[in-house]
C-alpha cells in the first residue's frame, strides 16, 4: 500500500498521535482515557506508519526493538506499586501523592507512574505481535 | 435493550460454539472470538444497564448527587478484552505456525497426538 | 509488615520474572538467578506459611481499598501450604530444567514465562476475589501456551490446539458463570459472596451458577468428560514442562472447584451427586487410560487424570473426614506428579524413547537410580508407608460414614487399576532387558553428560522424593494439617472475618 497520499499524511500523522497519545495517558486520572488507550494510540500510530512506508523503515524510526519496551514499562508498573509497600508500609497498589500541585500535569501520584508502565507496556506488546505477524510472511 | 442485548449475546455464544465445532482452524478462532465477546456483553447486561448517568463526582462536590451507572462491570469487561486481546493475538500466530507445520488446515487431521501409543 | 507477608510471595515472583526478562539473552545467568531466586521464594513460602500456622487466617486489602470493593487477598492454611507446595515444585523445575532443557528452548524467554506462571499459580491460590481469580487463570494459562509451545515442534502444535481450545473455553465458561454471580449479588468479593449467595432466594438460577463454575473449572481441573484435552496435549513438551503441567496445572482448578463449593455454595444432594458421579467416572477413565498407553508420558497423563478424581471425590462428600483426604491426597499428587515427569524425562534421555515396548534393561543398567524412581512410582500407588497411601484411608472412612459404596468402590478399582499400570511400567521399563536402538544423532544421551548436568537433573528428582517420603512418614503432621484445614473450610466464618476485620 503505497500511495503516495497515506504516506504523506502519515509522516504528519506520527508526531501528531503521539503527542494526542501522551495527551490521552495524562489525562486519564479523572477524565476518559489512560495508559492503555494512550498505548493503543502510540501503537496505531507506528502500525500507520508501517503501513505506508514499509516494516523496514519504521523500525528504523524505532532504533529499538519494541520488545524492549515491555520489561522497562512491567519494571516501572511494579516499582510504583511497590512504593507504597517499601516507603510508608501500606498495602501493594496503595495509591500514594506528592502532595503539591505540578503544572500540566496535575496531582503527580504512584497511579500515574503506574500508567506510564501499562502505557510502554501496550506499546511494546502491540508492536512486537503485529510486527511478528506481518514479518513472518 | 435490554432483550436486544439477550438476543444478540445468545446468537453471540451460538454462532461461536458453532464455528468452534467446525474443522477449519480460521473458523475456530473466529469462534472463539465471538464467545469472548458475547461473555464481555453479557457481563455488561448482568451490571444493569442506567442510561446517561455517569459514575463521575461533579467537581462542586464530594459525594455522587443522584443514582449511577455501576463502573465495576465496564472495568470488568476492560479487563476481560484485553486478556483476550492477548490471547487471540497469540491463536492466530498459533495458528499460523500450525498450518506451516501440519500444511492442513483441517482441525481433523490434527490427530498424531492421540493416537494411541 | 507482618500483613503484607501474604502478599511477598507475588510480589517476590513478579520481580523475579521482570528481571529475567532484562536478562532475556544471558542464559547462564538466567539459570542460576532462577535457581537462586526459587531458594529465596521458598524461604518466604515457609515464612508465610509458619505466619498462618501461628496465627490462622490473615488478609490483606491490596490498594488499601476497604474490603467488598477492592481486591483482597488471603492466606489461610489451604493458600500458605498451596503456595509452599508450588514453591517447592517451583524449585525442583527450575534446576531440572537448567539441566534438561536444550539452550535453543531457553533462548525464547522459558525463565521469564516460567516464573510467570509460578506468579500466576500463587497468586490463583492467594486471591479473594473471584474475579481477579478468572485473572490469574487467564496468566496462567498464557504462560502454559507459550511453555506448550516452546521449540514449536509438530506434536507441539497439535497439541497446543487442543490444549488453546478448551482452555479458552473454560475461560469463557468461567468469565459467563462470574457475570451470573455479579448480576445475581452485585459483588466479587469471595467472603461477601459467601454472605450473599446464601441470602438470594432464586435457588434454582444459584444451581444453575454453581454448574457452570463447576464446568468451567471442571475443564480446567480434567475431570471426566471434559479431559480430552490433557493427553493430547501433556505429552507433547519437554518433561521440565509436563512436570510443573501435571504436578500444579490442573490443581488449581481443584483448588477453585474445593474453594468455591465450600465458600461460595451449599452443596445440595443434586451437586453432590453430579459431583460423585463425575469423580467415579474420572477414577475409572482415567486409570483404564493409563492401561492401554504405552507411552510413559502419557501413561503419566492418564494418572493425572485418574487422581484428579480421589480429590473430586473427597469435595463430593463434603464431610470433614473426605474434605481431610482431599487436601492430603491433593498436597501428596502435587509432589509425586511434578516427581514422575521428572522421571520420565530422564527414562526418556537414556535411550531417545518414551515407547516402554522399546524401552528396558533399566534396573541392570542404574540400579541406584531405579530405587530412587521406586519412591515416586510406588508412593503413587500408595504402598502403605509412602504418602498415597494415608488420603485413600481417609476418603474411604469418609464414604463408608456416608454409607456410599459406590464411590468406595471406584476409589479402590482406581488404586488397584494403578497398581497394575506401574507394575506394568516398572516391568516393562526397569526390569525386561530393553532392544538394542539405533543410536540417534545429536540426541543427548544421559550417559554422555557432564556430571553436573547429571546432577541438575537428579538432584530435584532426590529433592522431591524426600519431600514425597516425609509426607508418607510423617503423615502425622500432614494430617493434622489436613484435619485443620478442612475445618477451616468447613466454617467459613474465619475465611469472612479474616476479610472483613482490618487488624
Amino acid at each position: 500500500m503505497k500511495t503516495l497520499i497515506l504516506r504523506t499524511a502519515s509522516n504528519y500523522m506520527l508526531p501528531l498521535l503521539l503527542v494526542f497519545s501522551v495527551f490521552i495517558l495524562l489525562r486519564g486520572h479523572y477524565l476518559p482515557g489512560g495508559g492503555f488507550v494512550g498505548g493503543l494510540i502510540a501503537a496505531i500510530a507506528f502500525v500507520l506508519h508501517a503501513f505506508a512506508n514499509g516494516l523496514e523503515n519504521t523500525k528504523g524510526l524505532l532504533r529499538i526493538r519494541p520488545g524492549v519496551l515491555m520489561p522497562i514499562g512491567l519494571g516501572l508498573a511494579f516499582l510504583s506499586g511497590l512504593a507504597p509497600v517499601l516507603a510508608v508500609d501500606e498495602p501493594f497498589m496503595t495509591g500514594l501523592w506528592w502532595p503539591d500541585h505540578v503544572p500540566v500535569v496535575g496531582n503527580l501520584g504512584s497511579a500515574l507512574f503506574f500508567d506510564i508502565g501499562v502505557y510502554l507496556v501496550v506499546i511494546g506488546v502491540t508492536l512486537t505481535i503485529i510486527f511478528s505477524i506481518s514479518e513472518s510472511d | 435493550m435490554e432483550v436486544l442485548l439477550a438476543i444478540m449475546i445468545g446468537v453471540l455464544y451460538a454462532a461461536g460454539i458453532y464455528l468452534m465445532l467446525r474443522r477449519s482452524l480460521v473458523k475456530l478462532i473466529i469462534g472463539v472470538i465471538l464467545l469472548g465477546n458475547g461473555a464481555n456483553l453479557l457481563i455488561f447486561l448482568l451490571g444493569r444497564i442506567t442510561k446517561g448517568s455517569p459514575p463521575i463526582i461533579p467537581e462542586e462536590s464530594s459525594t455522587f448527587l443522584e443514582a449511577y451507572t455501576d463502573p465495576l462491570p465496564q472495568a470488568l469487561i476492560l479487563t476481560a478484552i484485553v486478556i483476550s486481546f492477548g490471547l487471540q493475538a497469540f491463536a492466530i500466530i498459533l495458528v499460523k505456525r500450525v498450518f506451516k507445520v501440519v500444511k492442513t488446515n483441517d482441525i481433523d487431521e490434527m490427530n498424531t497426538t492421540d493416537a494411541g501409543s | 509488615m507482618m500483613q503484607q507477608l501474604v502478599m511477598y510471595p507475588l510480589l517476590f515472583q513478579l520481580f523475579l520474572s521482570i528481571g529475567l526478562i532484562f536478562l532475556w539473552k544471558k542464559i547462564s545467568w538466567q539459570k542460576w538467578i532462577s535457581a537462586v531466586g526459587s531458594v529465596i521464594n521458598l524461604g518466604i513460602s515457609v515464612w508465610l506459611f509458619i505466619h498462618i500456622w501461628e496465627n490462622g487466617t490473615q488478609g490483606i486489602q491490596a490498594g488499601n481499598w476497604e474490603a467488598p470493593f477492592g481486591i483482597t487477598f488471603v492466606a489461610d492454611a489451604l493458600s500458605a501450604s498451596l503456595v509452599l507446595l508450588t514453591s517447592i515444585a517451583g524449585l525442583a523445575v527450575s534446576v531440572f530444567s537448567a539441566g534438561s532443557l536444550m539452550s535453543a528452548r531457553l533462548k525464547f524467554g522459558f525463565y521469564p514465562v516460567f516464573h510467570f506462571l509460578l506468579l500466576g499459580l500463587c497468586g490463583a491460590f492467594l486471591t479473594g476475589d473471584i474475579f481477579n481469580l478468572y485473572v490469574w487463570f487467564e496468566i496462567i494459562i498464557i504462560c502454559s501456551f507459550v511453555l506448550l509451545t516452546l521449540g514449536g515442534e509438530k506434536a507441539q502444535l497439535e497439541g497446543a490446539m487442543k490444549y488453546f481450545t478448551l482452555n479458552f473455553l473454560a475461560s469463557v465458561v468461567f468469565l459467563t458463570a462470574i457475570a451470573v454471580l455479579y448480576g445475581l449479588t452485585g459483588s466479587l468479593n469471595m467472603a461477601d459472596l459467601a454472605v450473599k449467595v446464601a441470602e438470594i432466594e432464586n435457588r434454582s438460577l444459584v444451581q444453575v451458577n454453581a454448574l457452570l463454575f463447576l464446568v468451567g473449572f471442571g475443564i480446567k481441573a480434567a475431570v471426566f468428560p471434559l479431559f480430552f484435552w490433557l493427553p493430547a496435549s501433556y505429552h507433547t513438551p519437554p518433561s521440565a514442562v509436563s512436570a510443573i503441567f501435571g504436578g500444579l496445572l490442573t490443581k488449581v482448578g481443584v483448588y477453585a472447584l474445593i474453594r468455591v463449593f465450600t465458600l461460595i455454595f451449599e452443596v445440595d444432594p443434586f451437586i453432590q451427586n453430579v459431583i460423585l458421579g463425575i469423580a467415579f467416572l474420572t477414577l475409572f477413565s482415567g486409570a483404564v487410560g493409563a492401561l492401554v498407553q504405552n507411552n510413559v508420558m502419557k501413561v503419566f497423563s492418564y494418572l493425572v487424570i485418574s487422581h484428579i478424581g480421589y480429590m473430586i471425590a473427597g469435595l463430593g462428600m463434603m464431610t470433614e473426614v473426605a474434605l481431610t483426604g482431599a487436601i492430603f491426597y491433593l498436597f501428596h499428587d502435587i509432589v509425586v506428579k511434578t516427581n514422575l515427569f521428572m522421571v520420565s524425562g530422564i527414562i526418556h534421555r537414556v535411550k531417545g524413547t518414551s515407547d516402554m515396548k522399546k524401552l528396558g534393561g533399566f534396573y541392570g543398567k542404574y540400579p541406584l537410580l531405579s530405587l530412587l524412581f521406586a519412591i515416586p512410582l510406588f508412593s503413587l500407588v500408595g504402598i502403605p508407608p509412602l504418602s498415597g497411601f494415608w488420603p485413600k484411608l481417609s476418603l474411604i472412612s469418609a464414604g463408608f460414614d456416608l454409607e456410599n459404596y459406590w464411590i468406595i468402590a471406584g476409589i479402590l478399582l482406581a488404586s488397584f487399576l494403578t497398581l497394575i499400570v506401574i507394575v506394568k511400567l516398572w516391568a516393562a521399563v526397569f526390569w525386561k532387558t530393553g532392544e538394542k536402538l539405533p543410536e540417534q544423532r545429536n540426541f543427548p544421551y544421559f550417559d554422555n553428560l557432564k556430571n553436573f548436568q547429571k546432577t541438575q537433573l537428579i538432584a530435584p528428582i532426590v529433592f522431591l522424593s524426600f519431600v514425597t517420603l516425609y509426607i508418607g512418614f510423617g503423615a502425622e503432621n500432614i494430617h493434622s494439617l489436613s484435619v485443620r484445614i478442612s475445618e477451616e473450610l468447613l466454617n467459613k466464618q474465619m475465611y469472612i472475618d479474616a476479610v472483613f476485620n482490618k487488624s
